[in-house]
């Protein structure tokens, strides 16, 4: 290209002013393009980076849980928003196993995530989905989900039942 | 003099805006003339997608995309405002028409191998905008965010956080979060009223642009393989020598089909009405059954049907081997024959292809792999008997879930063997075995069942199939 000899009505300079010119009109193109998007781009993906809250919700009085099979129970989600409202529900299965003990699950499938459902009788959750199906100690007994349940702790504090909750559990592939 | 005034006015505005130079030129530009009826699906699928452009933006006056707000800004467009179930309706069965419209415009082009030099970008650009639709299909029935929604998007981000190592990224960037809540509405909502139509508009753009650049195909001729080489110069030849223009001679049978289309659409709002509403979008509400719009009936029953171990590469390579076949079709075969009858194989793979989606699309629909919740308990006529052990035992494969998997006598779901037979099939042994150990996804039940609930199961079970004793105590015959 620079070899290149000007036309005869152009003289060198101005080839040189105009490549000079393209040159700056295509970086500050990209200037202006950084601009708006880095901030665009923060905002968008910033829930992608913020690292998970785990926070305690109580979920009941410790007198109301009986002895015996799953409840569910409504909790607020760890980071809700100010416009979410019932969206910022979250819910779990809570079981009280005795006196002191308790065990919650997600209600989650680990499947693909539906919401299982608590069937007393059989002593089995079971979704709706693609019928998976799990046992009460939250392993899996029949269907495609890959995993157990997901577990949540539990604990009593001034005779309150508190759970910690979890981002939604994903079921993870790994490359091995 | 009123005329002139008007001609005056069109000639000035005509003059600045270019209106004869640009545009009628493109409107009359030649296209075969044996491009009849067969041709009229890709309009039709821009027609519905400017349905939807005009009931979207009417939606969204009233639509509220946040949190609890949304679905009852959806209550009021559905019940209280005036027109707003029929736009409703306008737009749910807009979508499906433009679906259905993009699939058979894409089929008919694919049998016809118009993807063939010189059109390889036209097919590409169609293969984009086709995802793009699907895209806006499965967003849009997102922001109908009642229970179904809720978990749809949960089932999504599932899906997309079992991709190796970004997994978890793509799932919460999905969710605005690491939980489905009032975040993820508003990405939704912006993916569906902001990034997809603007692809949309650009896409058709670009497919627009290259249909005036290669020009409308002809019918497939057995005789004239497309030969690169001399394709271009006898196309041009032949267009200029037989060529309609596009308007009207071709377009009038556009117009015809597309507002057919536009009347069904309109015909499906006022006497099918929106799709209706499941119960506010409460993620701890466990009282859901998601399912999907129908368009994505056949993926849902894939995901029931295959073995767990292939799960995961089905979820995440059906969508991506899918487009990358697709999209690079034309670079794989763009010369040679265009007539069906001398690509049998595009054929059978259409007749593959659509035979396959409407069994899936039944078998979602039916979903026989779910347990059916709300079985009745197995009535006296197939009993036999309302009284005694067989009514317990009865009773019990009700109360113990059994008749959610196991169908008896037209009775309970599908996910399990059908049961009306099992006394003919099985002793009671095997019968006790499978009970208490379970099997082949079949949960155990030795530890929720009693010996002798366990017994009254088994007596009842073996007596399915099998004639009843004339003497039979139970029986309620006199």
């Amino acid at each position: 290209m620079s070899d290149q000899q000007p036309p005869a009505d152009q003289p060198c300079c101005q080839l040189k002013r105009r490549t000079f010119l393209t040159r700056v009109s295509i970086a500050l193109s990209a200037v202006i393009g950084f601009i708006i998007a880095i901030p665009g781009i923060g905002f968008v993906l910033a829930p992608v980076f913020r690292k998970p809250k785990h926070k305690w919700r109580t979920v009941g009085k410790l007198k109301d849980f009986k002895v015996g099979g799953f409840v569910l129970v409504q909790y607020e989600d760890p980071s809700p928003v100010v416009w979410a409202g019932v969206t910022a529900k979250a819910g779990a299965w809570i079981r009280r196993a005795s006196e002191t003990e308790f065990i919650a699950f997600s209600i989650n499938c680990r499947h693909l995530g539906c919401p299982v459902r608590w069937v007393e009788d059989p002593r089995l959750f079971m979704c709706p989905c693609h019928g998976g199906v799990y046992y009460e100690d939250g392993t899996v007994a029949a269907g495609p989900p890959p995993e157990p349940l997901d577990r949540l702790n539990v604990r009593i504090r001034d005779g309150l039942v508190e759970i910690e909750t979890e981002p939604t559990p994903l079921t993870l592939t790994t490359l091995t | 003099m009123s005329n002139n005034f008007l001609t005056r006015t069109w000639n000035w505005i005509d003059n600045r805006i270019g209106f004869s130079d640009y545009i009628v030129p493109l409107m009359v530009h030649l296209v075969p003339d044996n491009a009849r009826w067969w041709y009229i699906f890709g309009s039709a699928t821009l027609c519905a997608f400017i349905v939807q452009v005009f009931t979207g933006v009417c939606l969204a006056m009233s639509y509220v995309p946040g949190g609890e707000d949304t679905y009852q800004s959806l209550v009021f467009i559905t019940e209280t405002a005036p027109f707003g179930s029929l736009l409703r309706g306008m737009h749910y069965y807009g979508a499906s028409a433009m679906v259905m419209m993009a699939v058979i415009h894409m089929v008919q082009v694919f049998m016809h191998a118009t993807y063939k030099y010189p059109r390889e970008m036209n097919w590409m650009s169609g293969v984009v905008l086709l995802f793009v639709v699907l895209g806006m299909a499965f967003t849009g029935q997102l922001l109908r965010w009642d229970a179904n929604g809720v978990w749809s998007v949960t089932v999504a981000a599932e899906m997309a956080g079992r991709t190796p190592i970004i997994g978890p990224t793509l799932a919460h960037f999905m969710l605005g979060g690491e939980t489905v809540g009032g975040s993820t509405i508003t990405r939704f909502f912006a993916m569906h009223v902001f990034i997809m139509p603007a692809m949309i508009f650009a896409g058709i753009g670009l497919h627009m642009l290259l249909i005036m650049r290669h020009g409308i195909s002809e019918m497939p001729d057995v005789n004239a393989p497309v030969d690169p080489d001399t394709y271009k110069e006898a196309y041009e030849k032949r267009i200029h020598k037989t060529g309609v223009p596009f308007w009207p001679d071709a377009m009038w049978r556009d117009m015809i089909f597309s507002t057919l289309i536009v009347g069904v659409i309109l015909g499906c709002s006022i006497f099918l009405g929106p799709p209706a509403l499941d119960p506010p979008p409460n993620p701890s509400s466990i009282n859901a059954n998601p399912l999907p719009d129908w368009y994505f009936l056949w993926y849902f029953a894939v995901l029931s049907l295959l073995p767990p171990q292939l799960e995961t590469w089905v979820i995440l390579g059906v969508p991506i081997i899918g487009f990358v076949v697709l999209f690079f079709l034309p670079l794989i075969s763009n010369k040679g024959h265009r007539a069906p009858s001398k690509r049998p194989w595009a054929g059978g793979i259409v007749i593959f292809g659509s035979v396959a989606f409407l069994v899936l699309t039944i078998y979602g629909y039916k979903k026989p792999w779910s347990p059916d919740f709300g079985v009745k308990e197995l009535p006296a006529s197939v009993v036999g008997t309302d009284h005694g052990p067989l009514a317990e035992g009865a009773k019990l494969m009700h109360i113990k879930g059994c008749l959610y998997c196991h169908d008896i006598g037209g009775y309970g779901g599908h996910r399990g063997p059908e049961l009306t037979e099992i006394g003919k099939l099985l002793t009671r042994d095997d019968i006790i075995i499978r009970i208490n150990n379970g099997g082949h996804n079949m949960p155990a039940f030795a530890s929720s069942i009693s010996d002798s609930e366990l017994q009254l199961v088994v007596d009842f079970l073996l007596t399915r199939g099998v004639e009843k004793e004339p003497d039979d105590k139970n029986s309620t015959t006199p």
